[in-house]
């Protein structure tokens, strides 16, 4: 899989939710449509729930890498 | 129970309003939702919500005859969703109707007979849910509310497996499901899904990181559906686990379930049914998870045959 470059970047790893997506969220909004978002997300609810929440909004999760206990995924802004 | 419904006491009631001699015929109340209270001549006044949902142009207006009607100016929700207007004099009965009556809200029901149904808010704005609970309770109420039965029936629509209208305790309950499918070429092995599935139905492939599913594990939530990046995992059809039997009260039940993945279009037909076979079959004063119990399920099933039979199991076992 060819790496994808991120255009801003947040670890949420211990954010809960639903403060990690609302983080999310905020840090797409400073973002042009198109561009790449970097989040770091721990396993368990962070990363049953975040995904979801981030296609129902419109964006796009382009790449998903696991990482021992949390997940680095790539959302390109809707 | 029966006591307590003043629908079940067939008397004419000589009332003495302002000075002039009227007759009120508690049998005319049809619709039943006039509940005695343990105050003097009170009684609560319950309406017909079903689903719990109301448009807020007529919550103000049945607010303004709730504060003229209720002595005590106060309101309740009920546990089936309703809006009970509390401390209501009985000699008011034929004006609080007439006044409920001009903006269309009408009185729910008591006894033996088909009763409100309840809903979860479903698929319209929840995001776990996968059916219009909303719109099949409108439906039931509209096709269904008040017809007889050997005791109460009650009906309620859950949007998915979380099953926040409890449709396990229910005489008759449906429960939003989704059949998943997975299409390998839209698959990318990131391993979310079996990240997402809280019921171990998926666990990742150690080298290629891709699904390997156990169906008997699924309860159709569509967590996978929803987490997935790819759309690799997609709804192959939407339906209702449906079940029968359930109740509350002194002594609970549970409900057993008879169908997955009914369509919506053969609700109906379904509750048609069992009300047919529950007439046909139960006692008066018994519910129909009881009846079930003393004739066996597999004569409600037989005679269900017709609407249950011919819907294809999920992952074609
Ligand atoms: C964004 C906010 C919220 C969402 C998305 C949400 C969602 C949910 C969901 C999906 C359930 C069913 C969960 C399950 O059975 O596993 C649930 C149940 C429940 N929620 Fe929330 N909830 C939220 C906020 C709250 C808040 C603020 C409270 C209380 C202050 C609350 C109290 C409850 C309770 C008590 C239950 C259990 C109900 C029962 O099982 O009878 N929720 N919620
Ligand atoms: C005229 C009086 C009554 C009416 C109209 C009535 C009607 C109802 C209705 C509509 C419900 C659904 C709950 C709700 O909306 O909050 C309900 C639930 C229930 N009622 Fe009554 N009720 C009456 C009196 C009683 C009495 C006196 C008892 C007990 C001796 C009783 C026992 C129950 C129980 C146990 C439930 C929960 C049952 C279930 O969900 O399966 N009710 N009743
Ligand atoms: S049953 Fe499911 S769809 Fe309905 S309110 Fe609960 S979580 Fe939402
Ligand atoms: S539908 Fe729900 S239970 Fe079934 S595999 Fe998907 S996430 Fe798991
Ligand atoms: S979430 Fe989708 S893309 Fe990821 S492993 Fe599961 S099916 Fe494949």
């Amino acid at each position: 899989m060819t790496e994808i470059k991120a255009n801003a970047s947040l670890d949420l790893r211990g954010i809960m939710c639903p403060i990690n997506f609302v983080k999310t969220k905020l840090k797409l909004e400073t973002l042009e449509a198109g561009e790449v978002l970097e989040v770091i997300l721990d396993s368990g609810d962070p990363i049953q729930n975040v995904p979801k929440s981030i296609k129902e909004e419109g964006h796009r999760i382009v790449e998903v890498k696991k990482e021992g206990e949390h997940f680095r995924l790539k959302v390109q802004k809707g | 129970m029966a006591d307590h419904f003043i629908e079940d006491k067939t008397t004419k009631v000589n009332v003495n309003l302002e000075g002039k001699e009227q007759k009120i015929d508690f049998n005319d109340l049809k619709s039943g939702g006039f509940i005695k209270q343990r105050q003097k001549d009170l009684f609560t006044v319950r309406l017909r919500c079903p689903g719990g949902r109301l448009s807020t142009e007529k919550l103000v207006e049945i607010a303004q005859i709730a504060n003229k009607y209720s002595k005590k100016g106060v309101v309740h929700f009920s546990f089936r969703q309703s809006l009970e207007i509390l401390y209501v004099d009985y000699k008011e009965f034929n004006n609080i109707v007439a006044e409920l009556e001009k903006i269309g809200q009408k009185v729910a029901s008591c006894g033996p007979r088909v009763r409100v149904p309840t809903a979860c808010g479903g698929c319209e704005y929840n995001p776990n849910g996968l059916t219009d609970t909303q719109g099949m309770a409108k439906m039931v109420d509209e096709k269904f509310f008040g017809t007889p039965t050997p005791h109460k029936f009650k009906t309620s629509f859950s949007g998915c497996p979380i099953d926040c209208a409890r449709t396990k305790e229910m005489d008759f309950g449906f429960q939003g499901v989704v059949e998943p499918v997975w299409e390998e070429p839209d698959c990318t092995g990131c391993t979310i899904c079996s990240e997402a599935c809280k019921e171990d139905a998926i666990v990742s492939d150690p080298d290629t990181g891709k699904p390997i599913f156990d169906p008997m594990k699924c309860i159709f939530c569509g967590d996978c559906i929803r987490a997935c990046p790819t759309e690799a995992w997609k709804p192959k059809r939407y339906g209702h686990i449906v079940r029968i039997g359930g109740k509350h009260g002194r002594h609970p039940m549970e409900a057993l379930e008879v169908c997955r993945f009914l369509p919506d279009e053969k609700v109906p037909e379904a509750i048609q049914k069992t009300i047919e076979w529950y007439n046909a079959n139960g006692k008066r004063g018994e519910r129909i998870g009881n009846a079930i119990k003393r004739v066996g399920v597999q004569n409600y099933l037989d005679f269900m045959a017709p609407v249950f039979k011919a819907i294809p199991a999920p992952f074609g076992k």
